[in-house]
């Protein structure tokens, strides 16, 4: 359970965050979606502790993240940030390997090579392992910071636009993983998505951010209504049906 | 892994390098000169020491500059120009001055503070260029460098001590003796010690939140970093005096072929670091015998050249 009380946050004076209030219960896939700006990202960064929690509390799997140590957290939670990628010389195995460093600090066994080699199946980056993620695509990186976030084997994962330079087989490819490992192995997992379309078809829960401020929360069917995605985005949004499947039609 | 050639061509090349150093002088030792008590005096006192003090140097030195490099994220920058060695010049002046009797120890302490505070001013500046403009950190460090550096000289000049300032800027092992250069391993030790710490200096080049993330107390590693890049320096200013490029060109050299898993490639950047500084310190006692040409000359010349190189070749595709 992820438990958010009353936090707001300012930056140089603004509001960013404002009172947010929600809890983000235990197992499944959450949809975190909003307009650009609404403070979707800063809200992530305070919940892993990369952001310094100025006004409320926010505890992950009980912890305070406030006066948790930090490495103790690393073995509870991990975030994939939007601009996180990384500009150092590292070959892939390599930097999914760092993914582990919160449990073998530095002296890894068979049980983080195998972590780590699963990870690079997982994400379809097998044959790239000896290749310096400075020299891959933006959508090889993407999947590379990924498996990072997915190697270090934590029980609450945080992935802010994960699909971001994803292809359309890679996105669906890693939303189902994300369901997977929610289904078979009751993680927690808390998504920035852009694309509407990904929270109605794989998240279980939505949270809407507009403005800073908590403007819907609830069950996807809930949430995914004309109304309040059109105000939400503040842009119109119909919804329409292919065989079983609601789609949110924002293209045209 | 096939690492293991490239470690003994290593340990052979500096071994080579190390005997060659050991016979290359003003008083010729060889076969016939070999064995005499004079001879062994002239290893015992001078030779082994110098050729200790150019491999601890340059190792010491090379890896300060990744650990810096590590820590600005940003590869064209070391100790030498961005300022820490140019504190801790400041810091041995200060001390020369306030307290002319001082022992070797208070110069190395007041050296190396002055050499953390001038890094740490150095790592604030930088905090505040824009990420988008990686060339402005080395402009900046040169111009910090170049200003306290400046400090040094116009103090030296008022004070009649130019000639000490001459010593610490311009390091040369002309000067090493069996006594005076035993500070080194300290530089050594530290270099072992950052070694310790490879992984956790890799993680902080991914940055702070990512190293946060991986649970690293980022704080202290800087700190720890800053330590070992400050204390390495002062202590070569203060007993052979700054040597330059080896931090900049060593680590970059390295970078290029190998990348920046530190736990994989700083005993490599130690190994060629200490294999550079006393190729150049043999070389420059080689090409004007019976005279010296200052190491710091030479580096010049060939990290500037090897620099050059390294801008113009192709990075190797690893597939
Ligand atoms: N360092 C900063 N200085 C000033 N304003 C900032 C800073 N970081 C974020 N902001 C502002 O805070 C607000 C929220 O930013 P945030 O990155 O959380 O938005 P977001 O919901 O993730 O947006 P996006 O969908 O574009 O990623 C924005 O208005 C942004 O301009
Ligand atoms: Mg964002």
């Amino acid at each position: 359970m992820i438990e958010i009380r009353q936090v707001s946050h300012r930056i140089g004076g603004t509001p960013i965050l404002s009172d947010i209030d929600v809890t983000i219960p235990k197992g499944g896939i959450t949809a975190l979606i909003g307009p650009n700006g609404a403070g979707k990202s800063t809200l992530l960064g305070l919940v892993a502790r990369l952001e310094r929690l100025q006004a409320g509390r926010i505890a992950v799997d009980g912890l305070d993240v406030a006066r948790t140590p930090t490495d103790r957290l690393a073995r509870t939670l991990a975030i994939l940030r939007q601009d996180g990628t990384v500009a150092a010389r590292l070959t892939v195995r390599d930097l999914v390997g760092f993914g582990r460093y919160p449990h073998h600090k530095g002296w890894p066994g068979p049980a983080d090579r195998d972590a780590v080699e699963e990870a690079l199946e997982a994400f379809d980056l097998a044959p790239l392992g000896t290749r310096f993620v400075d020299t891959l695509s933006g959508g090889q990186r993407q999947r590379a910071m990924v498996a990072m976030t997915y190697a270090q084997g934590t029980d609450y994962i945080l992935l802010d636009e994960p699909l971001n330079n994803l292809d359309l087989a890679h996105a669906r490819a890693l939303m189902q993983r994300l369901r997977g490992m929610a289904d078979r192995h009751g993680r927690t997992i808390v998504v920035v998505l852009h694309e509407v379309n990904y929270a109605a078809h794989y998240a279980d829960r939505i949270i809407g951010l507009r403005d800073g401020r908590i403007a819907a929360q609830g069950p996807a069917p809930e949430v995914l209504t004309e109304p309040t995605l059109s105000s939400l985005f503040g842009s119109p949004v119909r919804l329409g049906r292919v065989g079983e499947h609601t789609v949110v039609l924002h293209h045209a | 892994m096939t690492r293991a050639p490239g470690i003994a061509a290593a340990g052979l090349g500096l071994l080579a390098l190390a005997a060659a150093s050991l016979l290359t002088g003003v008083i010729a030792l060889g076969p016939g000169t070999w064995d005499g008590p004079e001879a062994l005096a002239v290893l015992a006192v001078s030779r082994i020491p110098r050729t200790l003090a150019a491999l601890l140097t340059g190792a010491s030195m090379a890896v300060a500059g990744l650990i810096m490099q590590m820590l600005a994220r940003n590869r064209f920058i070391e100790p030498a120009t961005a300022g820490t060695g140019q504190s801790a010049a400041l810091g041995i002046l200060g001390v020369t001055l306030l307290w002319p009797a001082a022992p070797i120890w208070a110069q190395m302490g007041t050296a190396s503070l002055a050499a953390i505070l001038g890094s740490l001013g150095f790592l604030l500046m930088i905090r505040r260029l824009p990420p988008t403009q990686p060339l402005l950190v080395p402009l900046v460090g040169l111009i910090y460098g170049g200003l306290l550096g400046a400090a040094v000289g116009a103090i030296g000049y008022q004070l009649d001590l130019l000639q000490y300032v001459e010593v610490w800027m311009n390091g040369e092992f002309s000067g090493v003796l069996r006594g005076r250069y035993e500070l080194l391993w300290a530089s050594g030790a530290l270099t072992l010690l950052a070694y310790a710490f490879a992984d956790r200096f890799t993680i902080a080049g991914l940055g702070r939140e990512a190293s946060v993330s991986l649970g690293l107390n980022y704080a202290r590693v800087v700190a720890v970093g800053l330590l070992i890049v400050s204390v390495t320096t002062a202590l070569t200013v203060v007993t052979v005096g700054m040597i330059p490029f080896v931090g900049l060109v060593v680590p970059n050299i390295v970078s290029r072929l190998a990348g920046d898993n530190l736990r994989a490639t700083l005993p490599g950047v130690a190994a060629l670091g200490a294999g550079l500084v006393l190729a150049c310190d043999l070389l420059g006692r080689i090409v004007r015998a019976p005279y010296e040409i200052p190491v710091g000359t030479l580096l010049g010349v060939l990290g500037a050249l090897l620099f050059l190189w390294l801008l113009n070749a192709r990075p190797r595709h690893a597939r």
